[in-house]
């Protein structure tokens, strides 16, 4: 491979990665015709699990390396095109792959957040990091840190950073496997991490960034078919159109002319009444909840008795009321929780929220907070997706600062074909509940409804409150996962496309996994190990501690994904507020302004993960009761801004320490203005060549 | 090195692209989003504007403003003797 030259390595690739395409493509095609000759779904799921997590072993074990600069960096010779595809499936997760759609279905406008914050924050990647970064040309983004400001201190807080936004992220893409896998297969959630963890592990420990890289490349392959086929078939279906982005808008009518029906529906305002009078029930029990569980529960045993009394009774009378005792909370605990939960039926008793609306609000205040809430989640996740490590650490990787930048253009061509789908998607199934599964009759749902119901109540449920045999909206309830996962069968495709589907959802979390746990492994490994502990360590040693680390870090986080943690997501989000206020500020001064002092960046890191860790420790439900905080959360909010934005403060707040200790302190030395030169030209004759 | 005239100016014009296109970044994210309600009213392609905008139309001027960033600094590069050697 020495010998060969970029443009055939990239010759080969292509050569490679058609071949592989065209055989996955080959591969779902004969498993269409086994589905068709009789082959069981189980099998199917089976086959899909193990062909593609045997595909990505294979890649992994033939990228195999005992090279510093392959392992760290993948010898620096992805080419633009496919560092753009890696980058893709390295930050399109299980979220984005199965969540996103689902909640772009419940939140109409407002979850575009998502869609434009991931997106738009690649902009920022291009102009202030991704050249300048591939110019410095070291390893990690701590390394960055380290050389630019000089001293360990500023290294350690940008290890601290990386470790603290990346493993709460990998413990649920982690997860994530272990759900998708458990679904498909019918295997135990517990079992399912495991199994994922092994098709992580595969990926990555032999060959680090090289195998990442190239298996990366193959899952983004695979997740881009999985998502889009259904999408297509579905917009077909619908509009009798082949590309569901152009077509939607003509969806997106019906399903507001539909919204509009519903609203004044006199069946559907029956249910949501039904509701109401449920939540409001449970409201006014839970005031006094013993009182209530003593007098609800004598009531039903009255009721039982007297019905035993009755000789004209019923015996489906009798036997319901004797459920109903049976089913009756065990405890005033367990009463206080069923009433609580009924008490949450009061959100499904509104109209449908209207689509294409923003920033939906009772009156103008809540419309404003909803509007500065928005801008400011957007705000967070685009300079959080500018400043987490592992998407950075992938612009180290091309063979010079002109790929570089055009790479970032190509990670966010591949990122936006997801991206720009998933919108359609949630027009085109919310086109589908609206018309074709409100007004059916219970006694004939569609097939997807009722499978998917038997599968779990919480991705699907309908339940005929006003018994009046036909569904109304306000009686459905489908849970995010379910819009990408039942669209397959809402598009009327065979199984194995639900199947793809779920390889798509497992390469997704695989890959963007496998990018976290390098970004922690590394950062150990390179920057603790290397760099502070024994920088006289020979090449053969610093490669078994970066894989030991990797295999420890990954035993880790698998073990916590076990444990299924509850608010996982949000930790997820915040992730994206501590990179932002931690990261950013630094990394952007360290490169535009050379009067960027060491104190400077230390304690504009500190300030800025600090206060976004204040903040949501005192505003978000959970951390509130993990620290113990008891003052009300109203006191705490400024500006009526969620825990999950909080990065909104934490990065002005970075800059303006950044910016007045830096003015406080003294200049960095020649050596580091040199440095900051050397990054800011692709090429500088005489300069001292350090790099490469 | 010291750099010279010529190298402060490839600088000074990257500098100002990159403000350009903050710019640009900033309207089309923050100030269309911040109209968007007002933009629902007008309708393109069938979308309502403001929709369309975040759905779909910032992802694509993201798209472009990023692969023109590329190749407006590759030929600077070169304009400016600081391109790198092709390997």
């Amino acid at each position: 491979m020495a010998t060969q030259t970029q443009s055939q390595f990239t010759q080969q690739l292509k050569k490679y990665y058609s071949v592989y395409t065209g055989g996955f493509i080959a591969f779902v095609i004969l498993l269409a015709i086994a589905e068709q000759m009789g082959l069981r779904p189980k099998y199917i799921g089976y086959a899909f699990l193990f062909a593609t997590i045997g595909l990505y072993a294979l890649i992994g074990i033939m990228s195999r390396t005992a090279d510093v600069s392959e392992y760290y960096v993948a010898g620096r010779r992805v080419p633009a095109f496919f560092n753009g595809m890696a980058t893709g499936a390295d930050w399109m997760s299980a979220a984005s792959f199965i969540g996103m759609a689902g909640g772009l279905y419940i939140q109409g406008y407002d979850g575009l957040a998502f869609i434009m914050g991931w997106t738009g924050g690649y902009v920022l990647v291009a102009l202030f990091l991704a050249p300048y970064l591939r110019k410095f040309g070291q390893f990690t983004i701590p390394d960055f840190l380290g050389e630019r400001y000089g001293g360990n201190i500023v290294r350690s807080v940008g290890v601290f950073a990386a470790i603290l936004c990346s493993f709460t992220y990998v413990v649920a893409q982690i997860y994530g496997v272990g759900i998708i896998t458990s679904r498909f297969t019918g295997i135990e959630f517990g079992i399912g991490v495991f199994v994922g963890l092994g098709g992580i592990l595969v990926c990555s420990f032999l060959g680090g960034m090289r195998a990442v890289t190239w298996t990366q490349v193959a899952q983004y392959v695979i997740l881009i078919i999985a998502y889009l086929i259904p999408v297509v078939w579905l917009s077909m279906k619908v509009t009798n159109f082949p590309i569901p982005q152009l077509s939607y808008g003509y969806a997106l009518q019906k399903v507001t002319e539909r919204e509009k029906a519903i609203t004044v529906d006199p069946k559907e305002i029956e249910v949501r009444g039904i509701l109401k009078a449920k939540a409001d029930a449970a409201s006014e029990k839970l005031k006094d909840v013993n009182a209530s569980y003593v007098a609800d529960k004598a009531a039903a045993e009255k009721k039982l008795a007297d019905i035993k009394r009755d000789t004209k009774a019923k015996p489906e009378d009798v036997a319901a009321a004797e459920k109903a005792l049976a089913e009756f909370p065990k405890d005033a605990d367990a009463a206080k929780a069923q009433w609580t939960k009924d008490k949450g039926l009061a959100a499904r008793a509104v109209p449908p929220r209207p689509h294409a609306e923003a920033f939906v609000g009772k009156d103008d205040a809540a419309k404003n907070t909803a509007r500065l809430n928005f801008l400011a989640l957007v705000f967070c996740l685009m300079v959080g997706t500018a400043a987490l490590p592992h998407i950075l650490m992938r612009y180290y990787t091309t063979p010079s600062v002109k790929q570089a930048r055009q790479s970032v253009g190509w990670s966010l061509f591949f990122i936006f074909l997801l991206y720009f789908t998933a919108p359609a998607l949630a027009v085109l199934v919310k086109f589908d509940v609206y018309t074709h599964l409100v007004g059916s009759s219970f006694a004939d749902l569609p097939r997807w409804v009722s499978s998917w119901a038997a599968v779990d109540a919480a991705l699907v449920s309908v339940k005929d409150l006003n018994m009046d045999g036909i569904v109304q909206l306000a009686e459905v309830v489908l849970g995010q996962d379910v819009i990408v996962l039942a669209t397959p069968e809402i598009a009327g495709l065979p199984y194995v496309i639900s199947g793809l589907v779920a390889a798509g959802g497992l390469a997704a979390a695989l890959s963007t996994a496998d990018g976290l746990l390098l970004t922690i492994a590394n950062a150990l490994s390179h920057d603790v190990y290397y760099k502070m502990l024994d920088p006289h360590a020979s090449t053969k040693r610093r490669l078994t501690v970066a894989k030991v680390l990797l295999l420890v870090v990954a035993v880790i986080a698998a073990s916590v994904a076990a444990q299924k943690p509850a608010d996982i997501l949000f930790l997820v989000s915040a992730a994206f507020s501590f990179a932002a206020a931690a990261f950013f500020p630094a990394l952007v001064l360290g490169i535009f302004w050379k009067r960027a002092s060491n104190w400077g960046a230390i304690l504009g890191m500190a300030a800025g993960l600090g206060i976004t860790f204040y903040y949501m420790a005192t505003t978000q439900p959970w951390l509130r009761s993990v620290f113990g905080v008891t003052s009300s959360i109203a006191d705490n909010t400024w500006f009526g801004i969620n825990p999950i934005s909080a990065g909104v403060f934490g990065v002005p707040l970075g800059f303006a320490v950044i910016i007045i200790v830096s003015l406080f302190t003294a200049e960095p030395s020649k050596k580091v203005q040199e440095l900051i030169e050397h990054v800011r030209y692709p090429h500088l004759k005489g300069s001292a060549a350090r790099s490469q | 090195m010291q750099l010279t005239e010529k190298h402060r100016e490839y600088w000074r014009k990257n500098v100002r692209l990159t403000a350009i296109l903050m710019a640009i970044w900033f309207v089309v994210t923050y100030v269309v989003g911040f109209y968007a309600r007002e933009l629902n009213a007008i309708t393109v392609f069938g979308f309502p504007l403001g929709f369309y905008m975040g759905a779909q139309g910032a992802l694509i001027i993201y798209v472009v403003m990023i692969f023109y960033y590329a190749r407006y600094m590759n030929r600077l590069d070169q304009e400016y003797g600081v391109a790198e050697e092709d390997k």
